[in-house]
């Protein structure tokens, strides 16, 4: 047993532990100045938010020894019953949560508060690695593409009725894992334009992004086609029943809104282009009609979310990054105050200990969500620029790990663990300096906090112990 | 397991993703921290300095738009403690003409707070003092002056009405947080009533400093500065002279005068006697004699018009009168004779020798305890009720809604209920149907548990003028600059009492006055040639000393202008002390000067405080 152990050991891949260490003391180092007080200057100060940290830094070194010491087996046989777990106590979190920031998210576990949802990542992860490693499943099967769809989805809707808007949306980073493994190319291209059909619903008024999608049908028919005649005519078809639709609404004193009026007389147009269709064999003419009615339906419902489902500092966040909205005292006021933050820092930084943007509570959430704007300001770019080196490389030397390993299942878990820290690293800096909408998810091993750290921690070391595993298990 | 990879190739994609993504962020990270100079606070360690805008607080006027309470400016001196370097303190504490010790002590304290943020160093600095310091202001790196503006009083009146304003405690930091350290507040009257309409909304100037403590210039333009809202000015409700000579004729004696307008509710004074000169509370004199007017027996401090409950002895006979009249239990003819006082088994309510027996007018006029003695039980045995239980409601009803036992609702801050028992009240103090009316016979005559305010005495008073409705006594008529006052104040309550019941008081009230000699009217010194007063005297027995000296009072009989109520402590009848009061007020309210200036010099010269009485 002694002899294994070291054995185990000496196969760790120490410059990934190496690289989590330096990334966990060089995040505690900036928690300490940002949250730092004279009158409490020692670190094991448990009132103050480095001392707490201190202690949860200590727990996440404890936690990583127990996750790599145990048997890569046990994670496999255990992914499911894992998986159930942890949805089980995101449901249980919307019960018995305490409310924390108008989000229920928080189990009180004695004078400490656990966040579900950052452990949840871990399960979602073996499971989805444990899924998609069984012989014959391929993602361009749609069974098996909705199963896995499903499986990132339950946690993340779970997560969504806390409401967790950040923690849900980093979900979206197993589309990467999903990638990699063999999504097909086309799902991915109608989910970008989807997502880009989106944005613009958004950013444009949507008169103009049904217009435009309206010319657009029209040109790829016409390239389609190549009859002129056809495409004039179903112009001519789709305007006349516009036409005559507003004549109705206006003589009947219906009013409809413009909006009704443009979907109907589409939907109508279409049932008068059917028959064409089958007469004149145009299979290329349905499948793009259908797309156009798609996507002005979608149009619709984005609009639809945006004005009546999502909230209104959801709203204006996002409405902020897509440069529709500036407010700097209101919503975008911790964009703004942490983009002075770390723009004040300068090339080299104003020193350890001696930011005042961060000093003065500018910035809010300054020792979790935005542990950057510290960097920034006491460090500068040279600071900055060391941090986003050190992570992309930690980052890439997880994604070599992934690539050497010899089962799917460690590898799929390993692209996991890359694609989570990724979208979290690059999502958190991302919104510190106004390149994402503030969605509130912690920069991974460097934010102030128990649960995240520890979900990091044992997620990144289950993976080390796959990876010294790798020669003697596979699955 | 799958054994072939046939999708190795996109980790390429993944990977080069990611590095792309990081390549965009140190880019634009280079931008904001090293390109765009517009982030650039630091290149000398710049500091942004957020210096409060404070507006001015509103002024406060009379009725008749004469200033009360402005403004004066005053320079308080702040610190940073973060940014203090070593100094001369030896002429810094000079200029400022205080201990070293005291200066030092200061920023060990404001350090204590906070570093970094700017603490009060020393307050209210002369204007003298200030153009001293602002010359030499570079030698001290880490003070600065903040300027703000501090109440003035042109005249010392009204302090009770008007209030005081001080710095904010921690417990109103917490609970809202517009208020920062060292931030004024109302703290009493209507400074604290009204302290959201007078405080104006602050505002804030951001500077950059550099680390000689110069100020360079406004951060941005000014892009982020907003402007400070001057506060909304009051207009009073109270007559400055008749308030002046309220407080004139209240001295040396302890008790209160209100006078408030019938036809709207309008206090037009509001004496609390002894009282204090409002400046003593201004600013740093507050420290040096808060601690004096705290601790004198006599609390000056009290505001004895709304939070003084005293018995209304025989004032309320009054009230008895009309709830007789309106239950149909007294008829104006109805006689009683008076022994003198009155006998009921084993019960002895004494009185004082007059005609008898005496109707209602004459029993008003002369104040007869034994007539209402009668009134009272008239009204508790009323066979209409099936018990005393009921009866007592009945009447109990049409005191609250004459405003008595609960708060009138007066926009002054601390306003006292008075006191109005209830039937459990007697069932706890007796037990269950172990009283009756004449277990309750004193409040026939106004004496025993009943509690009332000198507010609510002058609202009776109004009440009457009125024959039979007053609108809530309030001491602001009009916010600047905004539609109304608080909509409450001009709703007529009335107090269920016909109007022709208040004729027949009326006319007691006025024989009370304005009876012939030898007729036995109570008060015939409150005469006023000319003006047709009505009154009612009351001497309320106080257990602790000698009697109450109450009179309430409104004039002229008909379109009554004034109403009018005066307690004097321990002033003996109604008549000695408190009717001629009551009339040397009505006469300067309605004419704005005396003619019996004999009755004012024996008022104004009686020393009820320290035992020397004229005559």
């Amino acid at each position: 047993m002694e002899y294994r152990r070291s054995k185990i050991l000496g196969r760790i891949d120490w410059l990934t532990v190496l690289m989590y260490l330096a990334l966990v003391i060089f995040g505690f180092v900036n928690i300490y100045s940002s949250a730092f007080r004279e009158d409490h200057p020692g670190i094991l100060d448990f009132s103050q938010r480095y001392g707490k940290q201190f202690y949860w830094i200590v727990a996440a070194f404890i936690l990583a020894v127990m996750g790599f010491m145990i048997n890569t087996r046990f994670y496999y046989f255990f992914a499911y019953p894992l998986y159930f777990l942890s949805l089980l106590s995101l449901l249980a979190v919307l019960v018995v949560g305490a409310t924390i920031h108008g989000s229920r998210s928080w189990i009180p576990v004695g004078a400490f508060h656990i966040q579900p949802a950052e452990f949840a990542k871990v399960a979602t992860s073996l499971a989805l690695a444990k899924y998609l490693s069984y012989y014959n499943r391929s993602l361009d099967q749609f069974k098996t593409l909705l199963n896995t769809s499903l499986m990132i989805i339950a946690p993340a809707f779970l997560i969504l009725l806390q409401p967790d808007m950040g923690s849900t949306l980093v979900y979206v980073a197993f589309v990467l894992v999903l990638f990699r493994e063999g999504l097909p190319a086309s799902v991915l291209i109608v989910g970008f334009l989807f997502a880009l059909l989106f944005f613009m619903t958004l950013v444009l008024d949507k008169t103009i992004v049904i217009i435009g999608l309206f010319v657009l049908t029209a040109v790829i028919h016409l390239f389609l086609e190549k009859k002129v005649n056809f495409t004039l005519k179903g112009i001519a078809m789709i305007l006349l029943t516009g036409i005559l639709f507003w004549a109705a609404s206006e003589l009947t004193g219906k009013n409809f809104s413009v909006y009704t009026i443009i979907f109907l007389s589409l939907i109508v147009a279409g049932i008068v282009f059917i028959p064409f269709f089958y007469r004149y064999k145009l299979k290329k003419s349905a499948i793009l009609y259908a797309v156009l009615l798609g996507s002005v339906f979608f149009a619709f419902s984005v609009n639809y979310v945006f004005n009546n489902i999502l909230e209104e500092h959801q709203r204006t966040r996002i409405n902020i990054v897509l440069g529709i909205e500036s407010d700097p005292y209101g919503s975008g006021y911790n964009v703004n105050q942490s983009k002075i933050a770390i723009g004040s820092g300068g090339f080299s930084g104003k020193g350890f200990l001696h930011g005042t943007q961060t000093k003065f509570n500018f910035v809010p959430e300054q020792s979790t969500d935005f542990i950057f704007c510290t960097v920034g300001e006491e460090w500068g770019f040279v600071g900055t620029f060391l941090v986003i080196a050190f992570y992309l490389l930690f980052l890439l030397r997880i994604l070599m790990l992934a690539e050497r390993q010899r089962s799917s299942f460690n590898r799929i878990y390993g692209y996991s663990v890359f694609s989570l820290l990724s979208f979290h690293v690059l999502v958190n800096i991302g919104m510190t300096i106004g390149l994402f909408p503030v969605i509130g998810i912690p920069l991974p091993f460097f934010s102030y906090g128990g649960s995240s750290l520890w979900a990091f921690t044992i997620l990144l070391f289950i993976f080390l112990r796959m990876d010294a595993d790798r020669m003697e298990i596979a699955f | 397991m799958k054994e072939f990879d046939q999708f190795a190739g996109r980790k390429y994609i993944v990977g080069g993703l990611v590095i792309l993504l990081a390549f965009i962020y140190v880019v634009k990270l280079f931008v904001i921290q090293v390109v765009d100079e517009s982030y650039q606070l630091s290149a000398s360690n710049n500091v942004l300095r957020y210096v409060p805008q404070y507006p001015a607080r509103g002024l406060i006027y009379d009725r008749n738009h004469k200033l009360v309470v402005s403004n004066e400016a005053a320079y308080d001196l702040m610190v940073i403690p973060s940014q203090v370097a070593s100094f001369d303190t030896a002429e810094f504490c000079r200029i400022l003409d205080v201990p070293v010790e005291e200066v030092r002590n200061g920023i060990r304290k404001a350090a204590g707070y906070s570093r970094l943020k700017a603490s009060v160093l020393v307050k209210q600095l002369s204007a003298r003092t200030y153009a001293q310091l602002s010359e030499k202001m570079f030698k001290f790196p880490g003070f600065y002056v903040q300027p703000r503006t501090i109440r003035h009083y042109n005249t010392p009146v009204a302090a009770h009405m008007l209030g005081y304003v001080g710095e904010v405690t921690e417990r109103i930091i917490k609970r809202d947080p517009y208020y920062k350290m060292g931030d004024y507040i109302g703290i009493s009257g209507i400074e604290k009533s009204y302290e959201k309409q007078l405080r104006g909304e602050k505002g804030v100037k951001i500077y950059l400093v550099d680390v000689h403590n110069r100020i360079k210039g406004s951060y941005k333009n000014g892009k982020y500065d907003t402007a400070a809202v001057v506060g909304k000015n009051l207009i009073a409700c109270f007559d400055k002279d008749l308030q002046q000579y309220g407080e004139y004729l209240m001295h040396n004696k302890v008790g209160s005068i209100v006078a408030i307008e019938p036809k709207t509710g309008e206090v037009l004074c509001e004496v609390s006697s002894p009282g204090y000169d409002p400046a003593l509370l201004i600013g740093r004199n507050r420290s040096k004699y808060f601690p004096a007017l705290t601790q004198d027996t006599l609390k000056p401090l009290f505001n004895r018009a709304i939070m003084a409950s005293y018995p209304p002895g025989s004032t309320f006979k009054v009230v008895n009168a009309l709830i007789g009249l309106q239950e149909g239990v007294l008829f104006p003819s109805s006689t009683y004779s008076c022994a003198p006082g009155y006998y009921a088994r084993g019960v002895y309510v004494g009185c004082h020798i007059h005609h008898t027996p005496l109707n209602l007018e004459g029993a008003i006029q002369n104040s007869c305890n034994a007539y209402f003695c009668h009134v009272f039980r008239n009204i508790l045995d009323n066979p209409r009720y099936p018990s005393v239980y009921q009866s007592f409601d009945a009447w109990k009803h049409y005191l609250e809604q004459f405003g008595f036992g609960h708060k009138l609702g007066v926009d002054l801050p601390n306003e006292l209920n008075g006191f109005l028992p209830d039937t459990s009240y007697y069932d706890r103090y007796y037990h269950k149907n172990g009283w009756s009316s004449l277990t309750l016979i004193s409040m026939a005559i106004g004496q025993g548990e009943l509690g009332l305010t000198p507010l609510q005495m002058a609202n009776l008073a109004a009440t009457v003028a009125n024959r039979g409705y007053y609108y809530t006594p309030h001491v602001v008529k009009e916010i600047e600059g905004s539609a109304s006052i608080d909509k409450k104040y001009h709703i007529k309550h009335k107090v269920g009492i016909d109007s022709v019941n208040f004729a027949i008081v009326v006319d007691g009230m006025d024989l009370v006055v304005n009876g012939a000699p030898g007729t036995g009217s109570t008060a015939r010194i409150a005469h006023i040639d000319g003006i047709r007063v009505c009154g009612k005297t009351g001497t309320a027995q106080n257990p602790h000393g000698k009697d109450h000296s109450i009179f309430m009072a409104f004039a002229p009989r008909d379109n009554p202008e004034i109403a009018v109520s005066v307690y004097v402590e321990n002033g003996g009848f109604g008549s000695t002390y408190a009717a001629p009061i009551a009339s040397l007020m009505i006469e300067k309210y309605l004419r704005g000067k005396i003619t019996r200036k004999w009755l004012e010099e024996r008022m104004r010269n009686t020393d009820l405080i320290h035992g020397v009485q004229e005559k």
